[in-house]
């Protein structure tokens, strides 16, 4: 591997995963001597309206793929309504490609508790939920003891070092749905229902867990938290860019010689995260990639000196989304990528409207087709079509993320669908066993 | 539901299609603590733990499963069963001792993770969803698990295994079949699909040690490495910056001050988390 450039290496700010370094930073003493829980104590001596101006004026955006500024969304709780607040962490982490949640919940969750305990004492909420993957039983085992050796020494329950602010937190599994990373199905997912999206609005500020005022971020933005209240907005701001500041925790995966977390001042650009990453694997170009997951159109390797920042992705018709660089290569196939995709949003659709619920349906059976060489020319009409019946027109976001893969290869790859559908390339995938029958009641 | 009505036998399972089989008594005061953990009045907020717990006893959602959670929450065996059916993870056959997730998403799937698949079922003898005729192992297809950096991965019991060629997959397997227990890649040492399932129902691991098993991967610490090789920190923390006011003065604080006791954080101007070890020239505290 070729060291990285100076350039490249002066865009990596460990702060969130700086910890991590440390193998048992998970254990509440050693936390402690990581500098941990002084961010709570110096929290609980201010103002609750002070530390959501500080974290307004941090500029702190959303990190679980929608950028939402993080002081504003608290802001939007009423205060002195008279109703229970609700904190409620998502993480729920499942878009493809993303992995920087639960290396963080499992390397260093009081980084998470002690962010949640803030949080939680800025909106007035006495009670906290974590709601995690459920198959993230590795880092919710993490989580649990964490709550439990936090509480024992006094960070949670009544009266929290001796501030009069109490707080529990509960530990929530889920039991394995994608939607369920759309905060309205969350809250329903966590009241006991199926996890499906609410109608906004009303937003989950004033209508969300209970009908109460609550406020639901993702694992990375509620741990960045300790760190804006100690080094203060103006140093959080030293990272990234005026439009998003802040060190952000980039996964890369795939036909890298280094995949991995690496966190980073947004705004990085693919070539130095490449870079950093150690470069491409041995015999393999940059062909596609997504810049925040399966859900944000592809990019290319046109696109290596774009800003990966929110502003950045927009301008070339994609979305920075999770930060999740999924890095393919010139062996692997952007038509049946697409495919696996697609399986995927089908597979996790949740039924309740029918654009995202047909049209992923059927976009999976074209998308077959065509990789079983019976494709024809109208069958990319066919998604385009599906694909404008979708976007914008689903009940949430899953159904718009579901075109970014369609709409992004076939705006970059069309040739390679034709090469699938002229004959010019053999046939990926067998054809789609025959469907079961539906009547299939033996007399 | 009150205590009165329990012991009076209302909703008690063991009506149509519940067959009759009773759960354990332990199981019903986990129950219990289940539904403790939310606030009154919002009990049905436990379902999904509850759902889990059940499978924590039988192996997968039964009818009499579905019918001990709509019991114990006072809902009907229909609004249980539309829950139970909307989530992956609650299975409604009986599941092996060993149920192996594969993820076939697109970044593990051309990494290897397809071949991982095809050859697992062909060595188990099984599809999707389905369970070996010893009771053994239960195989399915994974959408996205997280650990793309890892890839391509595996589960056991949801437990991780990186980097999973198809000759590692089947070398895993028959360790498992012969009995051997391999330690997952990242977490604890694998438990069976019931006892793991009593974890998801929000219980604490007892077993001593476990949770300190498995420590970060290299793709993990990758880019903190990094920055630690090349001495990189972000320049300007201090952790003394005040939290500005802007609040009337008049007005009363919502809190004490802090303990008067409590250590001050290193002001090295250096993000949190260094070594205790380092030399801490704070010319503050």
């Amino acid at each position: 591997m070729t060291a990285p450039s100076k350039e490249a290496l002066s865009k990596l700010t460990p702060v969130l995963t700086k910890r991590w370094l440390s193998p048992e930073a998970w254990r509440l003493d050693v936390y402690e001597r990581l500098d941990g829980y002084q961010a709570l104590r110096k929290a609980l001596a201010a103002h609750p309206d002070d530390l959501i101006q500080l974290v307004k004026d941090s500029g702190l955006r959303g990190r679980g793929g929608a950028g939402f500024p993080t002081g504003m969304k608290w802001g939007f709780i009423p205060q002195g309504d008279g109703k229970p607040h609700y904190l409620v962490v998502n993480a729920d982490e499942g878009e493809p490609g993303t992995c920087k949640d639960l290396p963080l919940m499992m390397a260093d969750p009081h980084s998470l508790i002690e962010g949640v305990i803030i949080a939680s004492y800025a909106i007035r909420a006495n009670r906290a939920f974590i709601y995690i993957r459920g198959e993230a039983v590795h880092a919710a085992r993490r989580l649990r003891q964490a709550v439990i050796d936090a509480r024992a020494r006094g960070y949670l329950g009544k009266n929290i070092l001796g501030s009069g602010f109490d707080l529990e937190v509960v530990v929530h599994s889920g039991a394995g749905a994608y939607i369920c990373g759309e905060e309205t199905a969350l809250l329903d997912s966590l009241e006991g229902y199926r996890g499906q999206p609410r109608l906004r609005p009303p937003f989950p500020a004033t209508h969300g867990l209970y009908a109460s005022p609550t406020v639901v971020n993702n694992v990375e933005t509620i741990a960045t938290v300790p760190y804006i209240v100690l080094g203060g907005a103006k140093w959080f701001r030293s990272m990234g860019t005026e439009k998003s500041p802040g060190p952000k925790i980039y996964s890369v995966s795939g036909r890298v010689k280094q995949p991995g977390q690496y966190e980073c001042g947004l705004g990085i650009t693919l070539r130095e995260l490449l870079e950093l990453a150690g470069g491409m694997q041995d015999g393999h170009r940059l062909r596609f990639w997504t810049p925040g997951g399966s859900s944000t159109p592809l990019l290319t390797d046109e696109h290596l000196d774009v800003p990966m920042d929110f502003e950045g992705m927009m301008s070339v018709g994609t979305m920075l989304g999770t930060t999740a660089v999924q890095v393919f290569s010139d062996q692997d196939c952007p038509v049946y990528a697409t495919y696996r995709w697609i399986e995927f949003y089908h597979h996790e659709s949740c039924g309740k409207c029918t654009p995202c619920r047909e049209g992923n349906y059927w976009m999976k059976q074209v998308l077959r087709r065509i990789l079983s060489g019976q494709g024809t020319h109208e069958d990319l009409d066919t998604l385009q079509d599906a694909c404008d019946n979708l976007l914008g027109r689903s009940f949430c976001a899953l159904g718009d993320g579901a075109t970014s893969p369609v709409t992004s290869s076939l705006k970059y790859f069309r040739q390679d669908y034709l090469d699938y559908i002229e004959g010019r390339k053999p046939p990926l995938l067998p054809p789609a066993p025959a469907p079961r029958q539906l009547l299939a009641v033996p007399r | 539901m009150s205590e009165k009505e329990q012991q009076t036998g209302v909703n008690q399972p063991g009506g149509s299609g519940a067959g009759d089989y009773v759960f354990s008594e332990e199981t019903r005061a986990r129950a219990k603590e289940i539904i403790a953990r939310y606030p009154e009045g919002r009990e049905r907020s436990a379902l999904l733990p509850l759902l889990h717990l059940v499978q924590s006893e039988q192996g997968y959602v039964s009818p009499a499963g579905i019918a001990f959670c709509a019991e114990q929450l006072g809902l009907s065996k229909a609004q249980v069963a539309a829950v139970a059916s909307f989530y992956t993870m609650y299975k409604r056959r009986p599941t092996g001792d060993f149920l192996i997730s594969v993820c076939t998403n697109a970044m593990c799937g051309v990494q290897g993770g397809d071949r991982t698949y095809e050859a697992l079922q062909e060595r188990l003898g099984v599809g999707h969803e389905e369970t070996t005729s010893d009771g053994l192992f239960t195989l399915e297809h994974a959408e996205c698990l997280a650990a793309c950096d890892y890839g391509p991965v595996m589960t056991v019991n949801y437990e991780y295994f990186d980097r999973m060629q198809a000759e590692d997959a089947l070398a895993l397997v028959e360790a498992l079949r012969n009995g051997e227990r391999p330690q997952p890649t990242r977490g604890a040492r694998l438990c069976t699909f019931k006892e793991i399932s009593l974890q998801l129902a929000g219980f604490a691991d007892e077993r001593p040690g476990a949770v300190a098993e498995g420590g970060p991967g290299d793709p993990t610490l990758a880019g903190a490495r990094l920055a630690e090789r090349h001495g990189i920190v972000v320049a300007g923390f201090d952790p003394d910056t005040p939290i500005t006011s802007s609040a009337p003065a008049s007005e009363t604080r919502a809190s004490g001050q802090a303990p008067a006791t409590a250590p001050k954080p290193a002001a090295d101007r250096k993000p949190a988390g260094d070594p205790p070890a380092a030399d801490r020239r704070s010319g503050r505290s």
